[in-house]
């Protein structure tokens, strides 16, 4: 069968299998192996990427779903040269290690800051509950979401400025230890 | 609330203030991994490529009766289907192990566990491989199962390994170190000795990237190219060799980014096989990778330990003996990826933190029909389970003895001044000052204020537990007289190439699964020579490109690779003191350095730094004796010792009493590694081994039923900690550097995931403490929490 769609602003049209997964699409056909798979059964999220801004899990989306929807890929993240403020938060604050789920979890955050741009850590650790991490113990990715969100603006190469400073006067930081305030709500 | 915290210095590239050498700096391979240009096995594909697909038994134990392979082979985009029958004639059906036994690559007689690998088929694309599965007709004579390995020496239990002749059971090995007659001495006159059996369940390491292969096999010239998911890949070259009989010179294994290992891509399984004899048989690249299944029902588990514990202590609280006898679950195949002479890995090293005066510890090892492996997920050779017993005895003991276990704890420490300190089982801790870093955590914690929530909590019928847990670990394997894999010594090579303008490439044996070599190893040559880190390329993970060393695991890439490193960058360094004392026509011995250049004693102008000697050294001045040119050198490093990494840690649960849900309300950390090199990687290595250790503790078990079926095997039953189960880390450290390694570092990728565990259990015990509960096994769900307060703690099958 035949199918259009956009991805990363791009228009393809490709002619597939219809049993064909999304993921696959993507990656196979289209050769953007930036996003990535790992598990059958829609559980990891690392094959998250955005569906007309949604978050979905492109190993559980048919290619013939996804036809006239706008598809975008951490490929589409940065502009050029100038990376997406959620691409250089994850640099400035360790939010990844591996790699692997990286994608997914920035394109889940980009769709989070998009509708919300100053989340709390609840509404971050919410948003990318739908997607493991086996690497970082996910408090990294928080703070790179919440870099992101404090610099809106930063741009590729940026010194990233204000990366030193504390997000909320309320904050402690003590000595040489990353000690953070407990919400009782995180994980109720 | 998030704090963007304190820093070393400014982490952006091109400042100033950037630390030339250790300190906190972004991660060098990161551009690439945020742009989604990250290179994993998957998305390889080289012209004219085969996709790979394995058919695998739906059963645990059984008699393979026939193969009918005709369907499969009628399919029009199937070129090859591929069974053991073929592998006989090939002499591959079997493969040796890590642990000297062999593993069937397809099955030839018997089945032996559930997702064992029967067939193999090679189409044109992935969908049509795995259409071609459902076309293969198999016949098996179902056996019964052996599923409890305490049934495993039954005079009736079934044989696994029959193929093996002579074998009329199914222990694999039995094991003990200490003095067994000391040790009881002591438990005879002992006050008080308490007595526990836990269980540490079977786990896995479930790396996000499962494991594959892409194999190329040029006909012309008889060379293997093996693109694999390898955290080893010198030793694969050398087991290759040995397995597929290809000459070692014409094997080449790349290993490329890995999306996560933990332990589980060390050892080399069917897939990785059956890929080079699907290249070798179609004349074309074959690609393999496994499905998430695939990767939790075959490849290396972790764990599997049945352990009975037992301390003997003074009534006052001074810890005098432990004992422990340990039944392992090796599964069908005892392919366990560790040290030659250390059945048990590292387990002996269960004494702990504590002074005693005797330890005996006897581990029986066994066949049963589940999945081969046990050393992997970040255990630093069994110190998970080590550290796991002797952290909830002293618990058991605490309990006993009514004292705090803080203060059982402190009361017991190896002090200070006794490092380097001989355990009871053969280990020589290099240093450590535990009291420091216990009391430390406590501080960080505010013990005090929590044990005293604790008390108000409880008289309003609240379940609030606080857990500590004090770990030391060896990793860093290791001297080469003592420890080799299958015959392979354990020191690593690094070679270190200064070019004419001063930028360097350091190549070495260890292979990064997101741990940060291609920046930490910059780090140390930058600290040595004061190249900065951004001129320094890391070559890793090509053996054509690389020096042998035994890979990354048992958190060794930092003490043994990381001292390759620091010992090669200081070879240059005087080499290159040498050409700067030409150069500036003295002698070396009236030369000083400081970061990044020579300069005369006393005349602090006169001097050239490594950027000068390393054009000279390429360039056309007359070179001292012995120096023939370049600025490049190589070593291999053998450490004198392991290192032995430690820490404080401090969990602090919430269990809701209508449900049995544990939650984490706080956990605080506090490790130490010796010399610390980026600060930003060893947190990160420590939060994540945190949340390996509150997967374990709460949620993560392979489980089977009694007929062999393997109850873990989709992320929909085998459960992984998500943001939601794991709550903001509190870290902390302390500086104790080993004394033996050339940087003092000890290693930390495997610490958090060691010494969390009891933590988190033992907080779970103590907020049961009125309901009676003195132990209860892992994973502590909501089902078996509610099933101990209800008097009925569930050991896992």
């Amino acid at each position: 069968m035949q199918i259009s769609m956009t991805v990363n602003g791009n228009e393809v049209t490709s002619e597939i299998e219809p049993r064909v997964l999304l993921v696959h699409y993507i990656r196979e056909v289209l050769g953007l192996t930036g996003t990535h798979w790992g598990c059958d059964t829609t559980n990891c999220g690392t094959c998250v990427v955005l569906m007309d801004g949604q978050p979905v899990k492109s190993c559980t989306v048919l290619a013939a779903m996804a036809a006239g929807h706008d598809i975008r890929t951490v490929e589409g993240l940065a502009a050029g040269a100038t990376l997406d403020p959620i691409q250089q938060g994850f640099m400035e604050e360790h939010g990844l290690q591996c790699g692997f789920c990286t994608p997914g979890m920035m394109l889940t955050a980009r769709a989070l800051l998009d509708k919300n741009p100053h989340p709390d850590d609840i509404e971050i650790r919410k948003a990318i509950s739908g997607q493991i991490c086996r690497c970082t113990g996910y408090a990294t990715i928080v703070r790179s979401v919440q870099w992101a969100a404090a610099h809106p603006a930063a741009a590729a190469g940026a010194a990233g400025e204000g990366a030193d400073e504390v997000l909320d006067g309320t904050d402690t930081v003590v000595e040489d230890v990353a000690t953070e305030t407990q919400d009782a709500e995180v994980k109720a | 609330m998030t704090v963007i915290h304190e820093r070393d210095s400014n982490p952006a590239a091109g400042d100033a203030d950037r630390p030339v050498g250790y300190g906190r700096i972004q991660r060098k391979e990161d551009p690439r991994f945020v742009r989604g240009k990250g290179h994993y096995i998957d998305d390889l594909v080289l012209p004219g490529m085969l996709h790979g697909a394995i058919l695998r038994a739906p059963v645990a134990h059984a008699r393979l009766v026939s193969i009918d392979t005709t369907n499969a082979l009628a399919h029009p985009k199937v070129l090859a289907v591929i069974t053991g029958k073929d592998l006989e004639g090939l002499k591959l059906a079997w493969a040796p192990t890590l642990s000297a036994d062999v593993q069937a690559v397809l099955v030839t007689d018997k089945v032996r566990f559930q997702g064992q690998e029967v067939a193999f088929v090679v189409a044109e694309d992935r969908y049509a491989a795995r259409d071609a599965l459902e076309l293969i007709d198999v016949e098996y004579d179902v056996l019964p199962p052996l599923v409890d390995a305490r049934k495993a020496l039954d005079a009736d239990a079934p044989v696994i390994r029959d193929e093996i002749p002579g074998r009329t059971d199914n222990k694999i090995f039995d094991w003990e170190i200490g003095n067994a007659a000391e040790t009881e001495a002591l438990f005879a006159s002992a006050d008080v000795v308490v007595r526990q059996e836990m269980v540490y369940p079977r786990v896995h390491p479930a790396p996000m990237e499962t494991c594959g292969a892409v194999a190329d096999f040029d006909a012309v010239n008889g060379k293997l190219t093996l693109y694999e998911t390898t955290q080893a890949p010198h030793a694969h070259r050398t087991l290759f060799a040995i397995v597929a009989g290809i000459p070692e010179h014409k094997i080449r294994i790349v290993s490329p980014d890995i999306g996560g290992g933990f332990g589980n891509k060390v050892g080399i399984y069917p897939g990785y096989i059956l890929a080079v004899v699907g290249s070798i048989v179609t004349g074309r690249p074959v690609k393999w990778v496994e499905d998430r299944s695939e990767n939790l029902m075959s490849t290396s588990f972790a764990r599997d330990y049945i352990m009975e514990g037992e301390i003997a202590a003074t009534k006052d609280g001074k810890i005098l003996a432990l004992r422990t006898n340990v039944l392992a679950d090796h599964g069908a195949f005892n392919a366990t990826a560790q040290p030659t002479k250390t059945p048990a890995g590292f387990f002996s090293i269960f004494t702990g933190s504590y002074d005693l005066q005797a330890a005996y510890c006897k581990v029986t090892g066994v066949y049963t029909n589940k999945a081969p492996g046990g050393v992997a997920y970040a255990c630093s050779f069994r110190v998970t389970e080590a550290v796991y017993l002797v952290e909830r005895m002293v618990d058991i003991l605490a309990r006993k003895l009514d004292m705090d276990p803080a203060e059982l704890r402190l009361k017991n420490f190896i002090k200070p001044e006794q490092f380097p300190y001989a355990n009871k089982t053969g280990w020589v801790y290099d240093s450590g000052n535990y009291e420091a870093a216990m009391r430390k955590s406590m501080e960080l914690a505010g013990y005090e204020d929590l044990r005293r929530e604790q008390v108000e909590k409880r008289a309003k019928g609240e379940l609030m537990g606080i857990g500590i847990s004090f770990f030391t670990e060896v990793v860093g394997a290791g001297p080469r007289k003592h420890f080799d894999i299958v015959g392979l010594g354990m020191a690593d090579g690094a070679e270190l190439r200064v070019h004419p303008t001063g930028k360097a490439v350091v190549r070495i044996s260890v292979q990064s699964q997101g741990q940060g070599h291609e920046t930490t190893f910059a780090q140390i040559v930058a600290e040595e020579l004061g190249i900065p880190p951004e001129n320094i390329d890391v070559v890793h993970g090509d053996t054509d490109q690389t020096p042998f060393g035994l890979g990354t695991y048992g958190s060794r890439s930092t003490p043994v690779s990381g001292g390759a490193v620091a010992l090669v960058a200081r070879k240059v360094r005087e080499k290159a003191k040498l050409i700067a004392a030409a150069m500036l026509e003295t002698r070396p011995e009236d030369l000083e350095w400081e970061k990044g250049r020579w300069f005369v004693k006393g005349d602090p102008t006169a001097g050239k730094t490594i950027e000068d000697i390393a054009m000279a050294a390429h360039g056309t001045m007359t070179l001292p004796e012995g120096i023939d040119g370049n600025l490049d050198a190589e070593v291999t490093y053998d450490p004198p010792n392991l290192t032995f990494p430690f820490g404080a840690y401090i969990c602090v649960v919430d269990i809701d009493p209508g449900t049995g849900h544990v939650k984490v309300r706080r956990f605080i950390a506090v490790d130490d590694c010796g010399t610390r090199i980026n600060p930003m990687i060893i947190e990160g290595q420590v939060h994540g081994g945190l949340t390996d250790g509150v997967g374990m503790a709460l949620m993560e078990i392979i489980e089977f039923d009694a007929d062999g079926n393997n109850l873990g095997g989709s992320f929909m039953d085998y459960l992984i900690p998500t943001a939601m189960e794991v709550p903001d880390w509190e870290t902390g450290f302390t500086v104790t550097p080993s004394p033996h390694h050339p940087i003092g570092a000890k290693g930390i990728g495997e610490s958090a995931t060691v010494g969390s565990p009891p933590a988190i259990v033992n907080a779970v015990v103590d907020a049961l403490a009125p309901y009676g509960v003195v132990h209860m096994d892992m994973p502590c769900t909501p089902a078996r929490v509610w099933e101990a307060m209800q008097g009925r703690p569930r050991p896992p099958i």
